[in-house]
């Protein structure tokens, strides 16, 4: 049974897929489909959706088209998520694995050291962190990635411990391979599978989390993203639900389908484990 | 036919009378108004203080020599009369007879030479340069008159006199005390027509009646709720579900104003702000690369929809300026170079100008969701001429610091014009006022001793008319010179309960206190 047949079992997973594709290609199509810049008036503003073609979600409180913004933010969200999970997994991932293979004094160092990130509230950093550095494109991915590692680094941790005292680790010991290759070649290529489903489902409450910096305010001013989008609607709730509506259900649906996508991922990237679920 | 006669006088004596009461209608005494203050002043000790909320409550408690009409004219305060000599050096005040302090002691020549020349000469920003380069003594005369001698004729000083500029302190409680340290600061005591009762702090500031008040039969209100509510949408809920009565000016966001103008028994004004003028521009650094070239700054003039502005981001309020002085201040002058919105004019300027694509940062001013979208705007604007922008966020403290510090490339900001342009507009464009460490300064760094010149001449010019030919002179060299991009002389809308009366009568709005206003 291969990967893409268990896979497709979980109807979530699919579904999940599907709309996650769909948004990708929206994102990767925006500039052809959006040629103009979403930050441009093009209609009056406080146009309400479905009321002129051109503009099928209406316009918001400047007269800037919502489809153009959501395509475009769609690429920001995205951005963000896949580069900050990076950065996330790029901390997470070696603290994680020389703990676990050290252990001992190494071990418990590093693991108060993820505790210690792990006891300050997450959002509460990432605020400050971006609130510091100034709002840019960068800081608001490092900040992502710093409050975000150390789940990462726990997990690969846990997976490192149990796979040192595989045989095959052993083996590799004797015939006095360096540790760097017993861990690069040995022990991280069989953390692959649950890395890559925690990363999926990392990306998901990445884009949440850029979103909620960017409604507070402190997201890139010069990048139109679905945070900022329901951010600068929400004051027009009342009169003008469109210019929120919108981009939160665009939110909704790009982290529920990556979650979807995510469990669908873990189930067949593990069969013992789905095969005993059904 | 008599019969419809009589009724005819009858209804035309009806009419009559109706429109007297309306003409004229007898205040009623009593009752309560409940006003929104925001944020939380920090203190109400308006001589040491004059932060926006300040002002609005202690304007109250405090009063000055002289109040002003909207059309800035001076007017009887504490000061029953005043006289100026031929030769424009001697200002005589005489000072109304019976007034008391919050205290029960009287208030003398003493007290107002006390404050002039002594507590606001130490404390007060705008008083003290006035008081240190044109006031030669301020001496008492007799218990109720005062004269002030002046080194040099200074037009301006009829207009120092307002309540925050010059708040009148009792000599008895701070002379010869650390002002700052005073404990009587916490417990203000004026000649106003309402008293300090209770300041619960973080919820309300609770005013009641001076019922010793000079002028007699005033004020018309028992008390005066300063509610202090920190959210601008709990604010105007506050409104509507009849919380408070007064949404003093800013208090609400703009995209709130209209809609609730529109709910009974609501009366909206944008009168009150003539003595401030709020005046909104963006600040180029003349210091860096490309903003120190004219034809630039004309080619980003000429890119700006300031229009848009106005109509789409500030709904409408407010009015496009000219230049440098606001059309609701005097010695404004229209005969200047104008600026309309002309994408094509612009790119040619700024073609012209040598620009090669620099990346030009634009500082957004952190006063909430309106300025926000009005940098996208313009940011908008700009990008559509060819010019890159890079918008910068920040909070208050990093504008404020920002902006001190000259590290922007445009930068928004809005200043007072204070009611004479040796007040409050000379020091935006003058070389003497570029010193880091002030966001209201010269920030940009714009230098021309022309300028400076016709400034510091136009301020101590002896009559109206001479000051008048010099400030139209240096308004139609700064409108072509464009030291900064006005773009919008701002109205702030105060919106109150129709049968609140009186609410604003004079040049200050609000902020001169509710001597006069009743409650129907």
């Amino acid at each position: 049974m291969n990967f893409l047949k268990r896979f497709a079992r979980n109807r979530g997973a699919l579904i999940g897929l599907i709309i996650l594709v769909a948004v990708v290609l929206f994102a990767i199509l925006a500039p052809s489909l959006y040629p103009q810049s979403p930050w441009r008036t093009v209609a009056r503003p406080f146009l309400a959706p479905f009321m002129m073609e051109r503009f099928p979600l209406g316009t918001d409180t400047l007269g800037r088209d919502i489809a153009s913004g959501l395509a475009h933010g769609a690429r920001v969200s995205l951005t963000i998520g896949l580069v900050s999970t990076i950065v996330a997994l790029l901390i997470g991932v070696p603290l994680g694995a020389i703990a676990g293979y050290a252990g001992g004094f190494i071990d418990d160092a590093l693991m108060r050291f993820t505790e210690f990130f792990q006891t300050i509230p997450s959002f509460a950093l990432a605020i400050v962190l971006v609130a510091i550095l100034q709002p840019k494109l960068g800081s608001i991915v490092l900040a992502i990635g710093v409050v975000s590692w150390p789940p990462v680094a726990r997990l690969v941790r846990g997976e490192v411990l149990s796979l040192k005292t595989r045989e095959y680790v052993q083996a590799a010991i004797t015939i006095g391979q360096p540790t760097s290759r017993i861990i690069w070649s040995q022990i991280l290529p069989n953390t692959i599978a649950p890395i890559i489903v925690m990363g999926s489902l990392m990306i998901g409450s990445a884009i949440l989390l850029e979103s909620s910096l960017s409604f507070l305010g402190l997201g890139d001013p010069n990048l139109m993203s679905w945070g900022y989008m329901v951010g600068a609607g929400r004051t027009r709730l009342l009169d003008a639900w469109w210019i929120s509506f919108f981009p939160g259900v665009a939110i909704f649906l790009t982290v529920l389908a990556l979650n979807l996508a995510g469990e669908g991922l873990n189930d067949a990237l593990n069969p013992r484990l789905a095969r005993e679920r059904e | 036919m008599t019969g419809l006669r009589l009724g005819l006088a009858l209804a035309a004596s009806v009419l009559a009378l109706g429109v007297a009461q309306a003409q004229t209608p007898t205040p009623k005494k009593g009752g309560t108004v409940h006003v929104v203050v925001q944020p939380e002043p920090p203190m109400l000790m308006q001589g040491l203080n004059q932060n926006g909320p300040t002002n609005m409550v202690a304007g109250n408690i405090y009063e000055s020599l002289l109040r002003y009409n909207e059309k800035l004219e001076p007017q009887p305060s504490l000061a029953k009369s005043w006289e100026i000599s031929p030769d424009a050096k001697v200002y005589t005040f005489k000072l109304q007879e019976g007034v008391t302090w919050h205290d029960g002691k009287p208030f003398t020549a003493d007290d107002v030479v006390f404050t002039l020349d002594k507590f606001l000469r130490e404390v007060h920003p705008r008083w003290r340069p006035i008081v240190n380069a044109q006031v030669e003594k301020i001496e008492k005369v007799d218990d109720l008159t005062v004269t002030i001698t002046l080194k040099q004729p200074f037009g301006p000083l009829i207009m120092t006199q307002e309540v925050a500029s010059a708040p009148m302190i009792p000599k008895h409680i701070y002379d010869g005390t650390d002002y700052r340290a005073n404990p009587a600061n916490n417990t203000p005591i004026g000649t106003g027509p309402f008293k300090l009762k209770e300041w619960k702090k973080g919820s309300y500031i609770h005013l009641v009646k001076n019922e010793n008040y000079w002028l007699k039969g005033k004020p018309n209100l028992d008390e005066i709720y300063w509610q202090i509510i920190p959210d601008a949408a709990a604010r105007a809920v506050a409104y509507e579900t009849g919380k408070v009565d007064v949404l003093t000016g800013g208090s609400v966001d703009v995209y709130d104003v209209a809609r609730l103008a529109k709910l009974p028994n609501t009366c909206m004004t944008t009168k009150g702000w003539e003595m401030f003028a709020p005046h909104a521009w963006l600040t180029p650094n003349v210091r860096n690369g490309i903003l120190g070239n004219k034809q630039f700054r004309q080619g980003l003039m000429y890119a700006i929809d300031r229009e848009f502005g106005r109509e789409v981001v500030w709904g409408g309020l407010g009015k496009l300026p000219t230049g440098p002085i606001s059309s609701k201040t005097k010695f404004y002058s229209s005969d200047v170079p104008l600026y309309a919105f002309d994408p094509k004019k612009a790119k040619e300027l700024i073609k012209a100008s040598g620009y090669k694509g620099e990346t030009i940062r634009l500082l957004n001013l952190p006063y909430g969701e309106t300025w926000t979208r009005w940098t996208e705007a313009i940011k908008q604007n700009l990008e559509d001429v060819g010019v890159k922008v890079q918008v910068e966020n920040t909070d208050v403290p990093g504008w404020t610091q920002k902006a001190s510090n000259w590290d922007f490339d445009l930068n928004f900001n809005f200043l007072y014009q204070l009611g004479d342009p040796a007040m409050g507009v000379a020091r935006s464009y003058i070389t003497s006022n570029i010193a880091k460490g002030n966001p209201f300064a010269n920030v940009g760094g714009y230098s021309n001793p022309e300028v400076d010149k016709l400034f510091a001449e136009a301020a101590i010019a002896p009559t109206d008319k001479e000051r008048q030919e010099l400030y139209t002179k240096v308004q139609k060299l700064l409108a072509d010179e464009l030291p900064v991009l006005w773009l919008l002389e701002m109205d702030f809308p105060t919106i109150y309960r129709c049968n609140v009366k009186n609410l604003v009568t004079t040049g200050i709005g609000v902020d001169d206190g509710f001597r006069d206003a009743w409650k129907e």
